[in-house]
């Protein structure tokens, strides 16, 4: 087999912190003070012997990739997961050529294509017909390739009648579908795929799924990045783990996955609140964490559908509150809601929690099992009186993933409609 | 970087730091060029969308620039026209001006505006100033309809050599264009003051530029330092090539094409240079 891609000891520095703030979006003020003053802070910084912030160190710098070497062979579909920030998205910037590496060589034997690029160039004033032959080229394709393939682009885009619209009146899911449809057609050697899935409705991701199914069969390479571990066992044989820049795993998937789940490198699953993230009146109402917990109590980002999930909120009264309701609102990514709960929804537990002293608080309420569909679903939070006051509200924070290995239907590799994956209790009655 | 052809057997690219003086690359532009015939396309397309008049605007602008001008330098301050018609005198001056004034603009914007293309995708960065500085050809030549209709109203008849002089004149305000954009768009990608910076720019410039008077009113002396300003070759040659006015050619259009290929080159140098940091600084 031929080798694809080629890593050998890549590397990316990014500056952060003071410096960054300092220059990346820099005005010339700013540096020219810098330049005339450096020599200053230099004279002090010897003199005080001491690590001068100002200066570049390496605590400046952020290796965004460290020393990452790894062999892709032709047609191989390869899995890459790694909690935010861990480099998935900087590494496929250095293999399409967005960026340079620091350090370290890559060699691509083919035309690298991806997905994190749909509807690059697309301008709003054009049609449906003059934005494909746009993206296309930008894509890097030919303009007798695109006209070629334009019917083709078309069908599959299902915008059809609407070519000679200019986009800016189409829907966001055309819109979508017509980016897709162009970077679909593309046809490289090598695909790059990176979280396309968290957009579009249902049929649409199926259809995604069904091109880099196709794709990989026809021999071609993808790279998948995704947070849906699922989808990842779904398409690709073998994966890499990603921490922190490094390559810590390489592994056949479901191995790699473990690993990934296991070893609580996956988000963290929860969100603290500063002081600075709280408005000044949501007092005497204070949050301090939501977090998302498993069987076992430990925070995790991606939970498993078929085991019960715990939502937590930590939070502080600063003064005693009366009618109050603390609770959530279940939605998908989508930003379609599946549920919204209050702690104080039984009246009961209202008569006696209704009116609370101040003091430390949990609010906990348990998810249970076979409740979720795959994907991604986001959490916002709430505390108020009814028809008195909010309190506090953040609309979305924080998502957690959902893993449905073992789900009812799972059996079947298919994406199943609807933000709920009950397990129902079928009977199934033969009449003579 | 290595260039990236398409074709059937898949060509092996090696991504590696640049290290050292940047190459041009400019093959890899070359290989490019169909995306910068759709960037002028799309650029040309959507100028006057959700616009009244339309491309008539390319007209209305040089067209009213020069009644003001033909008001005050004509009417109030009586300045020489070098024995032509003072508005076709002017409005020959506005018309490469103009093309060079919305070079700059649109190219300095050209990286900042299309991020997202920068951020996600590989092609030559050079593509975007080139494009938006050669859409403007297409004002230009609308714009230029105006001129041939003032042209017979004044029964202004050009000499033959314009046939190969005014190109080269053309030429010459692109290179100058082309030149001073890429340093500024390379620029802005890191340090929005670009944006405000530019109208000053360009208003002093156009003081800096016979656009509005005769180059004939600088003396002699200081001739020389005057054509450091490449534009003012470019304006002097157009007068010359259309009107007959002026001297034609001589050593100051030397140091014009001298300056506009320094700029020229040395910007091409620079954008490469920043080019690799562009996708992360924007």
């Amino acid at each position: 087999m031929t080798i694809a891609i080629r890593a050998e000891h890549l590397s990316k520095k990014y500056r952060i912190g003071a410096a960054q703030q300092k220059f990346q979006y820099g005005m010339l003020r700013d540096v020219l003070t810098d330049t005339i003053t450096a020599p200053v802070r230099w004279a002090k910084a010897m003199a005080r012997r001491s690590d001068n912030p100002q200066l570049p160190t390496e605590k400046n710098f952020i290796w965004a990739l460290k020393d990452v070497s790894f062999d892709l062979e032709e047609g191989q579909v390869l899995g890459i997961v790694g909690r935010n920030g861990a480099g998935k998205s900087t590494l496929l910037k250095v293999l399409s050529r967005v960026t340079e590496p620091t350090v370290g060589t890559v060699t691509v034997r083919g035309r690298v294509g991806s997905l994190l690029e749909v509807g690059t160039g697309f301008h709003p004033e054009l049609t449906g017909r003059e934005n494909i032959f746009l993206n296309g080229a930008v894509l890097g394709m030919k303009r007798a390739e695109i006209e070629r393939k334009f019917d083709e682009i078309v069908d599959f885009s299902e915008v059809g009648q609407f070519i000679d619209t200019p986009v800016k009146r189409y829907s966001s899911g055309m819109y979508l579908r017509l980016a897709f449809a162009v970077a679909a057609h593309l046809e490289p050697e090598i695909l790059v795929v990176d979280e396309v899935l968290a957009v579009g409705d249902a049929e649409f991701q199926r259809k995604c799924l069904g091109k880099m199914g196709d794709v990989a069969q026809q021999g071609r390479t993808v790279l998948f990045v995704s947070h849906n571990m699922s989808a990842i066992l779904r398409l690709t044989q073998e994966a890499i783990v990603l921490k922190k820049g490094q390559l810590i795993k390489r592994a056949p998937t479901q191995e790699a996955v473990d690993f990934y789940l296991s070893s609580g490198l996956a988000e963290t699953g929860e969100r603290l609140w500063g002081a600075e993230d709280i408005p000044v009146t949501a007092a005497p109402f204070k949050p301090i964490a939501l977090r998302v917990k498993d069987r076992s109590g430990k925070v995790v980002d991606t939970v498993r559908s078929t085991e019960p999930v715990t939502i937590e909120w930590e939070y502080k009264l600063e003064a005693p509150v009366t009618g109050l309701r603390v609770g959530m609102y279940l939605n998908t990514m989508r930003a379609e809601y599946v549920f919204t709960a209050f702690d104080t929804d039984d009246a009961k537990q209202f008569e006696q929690f209704g009116a609370r002293q101040a003091g430390h608080y949990f609010s906990r309420c348990t998810i249970p099992a076979d409740f979720f569909n795959e994907g991604r679903y986001s959490l916002g939070v709430n505390a108020s009186s009814f028809a008195v006051r909010r309190y506090f509200m953040d609309d979305n924070a924080l998502s957690f993933n959902v893993d449905i290995t073992g789900a009812p239907g799972t059996q079947w590799p298919e994406v199943r409609q609807g933000p709920v994956r009950p397990r129902l209790n079928w009977q199934i009655e033969k009449v003579e | 970087m290595a260039i990236q052809t398409v074709s059937h057997e898949p060509t092996t690219v090696y991504i590696k730091p640049s290290k050292g003086l940047a190459t041009l690359h400019l093959r890899d532009l070359w290989t490019y060029r169909e995306l910068v015939f759709f960037m002028i396309w799309r650029d040309i397309k959507v100028r006057y969308k959700q616009t009244m008049l339309g491309a008539a605007w390319a007209i209305i602008q040089p067209v009213m620039t020069m009644l003001v001008f033909n008001f005050i330098f004509n009417g109030v301050a009586k300045v020489s026209s070098d024995g032509v018609p003072y508005p076709i005198f002017s409005y020959t001056a506005l018309l490469p001006w103009g093309l060079f004034v919305a070079a700059l603009n649109n190219a300095s914007r050209s990286l900042t505006s299309n991020s997202n293309m920068v951020t996600k995708i590989y092609f030559p960065r050079l593509v975007l100033p080139v494009a938006s500085v050669l859409s403007g050809l297409v004002d230009f030549a609308i714009s230029f309809v105006i001129l041939i209709l003032l042209m017979f109203y004044y029964k202004v008849t050009p000499a033959w050599n314009v046939l190969w002089a005014l190109p080269l004149f053309l030429l010459l305000a692109i290179v100058a264009a082309l030149g001073v954009a890429l340093w500024l768009s390379a620029i802005n990608v890191k340090y929005r003051d670009v944006n405000y910076a530019l109208p000053f720019l360009t208003q002093f410039w156009l003081f800096a530029t016979p656009v509005a008077y005769s180059a004939s009113v600088i003396s002699p002396k200081w001739r020389l330092l005057y054509s450091l300003n490449p534009m003012a070759g470019v304006v002097n040659g157009f007068r010359w090539a259309l009107l007959g006015a002026g001297s034609g050619p001589d050593a100051a259009l030397w140091v014009s094409v001298g300056i506009s290929l320094l700029v020229l080159v040395s910007g091409l140098f620079y954008f490469r240079g920043m080019e690799k940091t562009f996708a992360d600084t924007i």
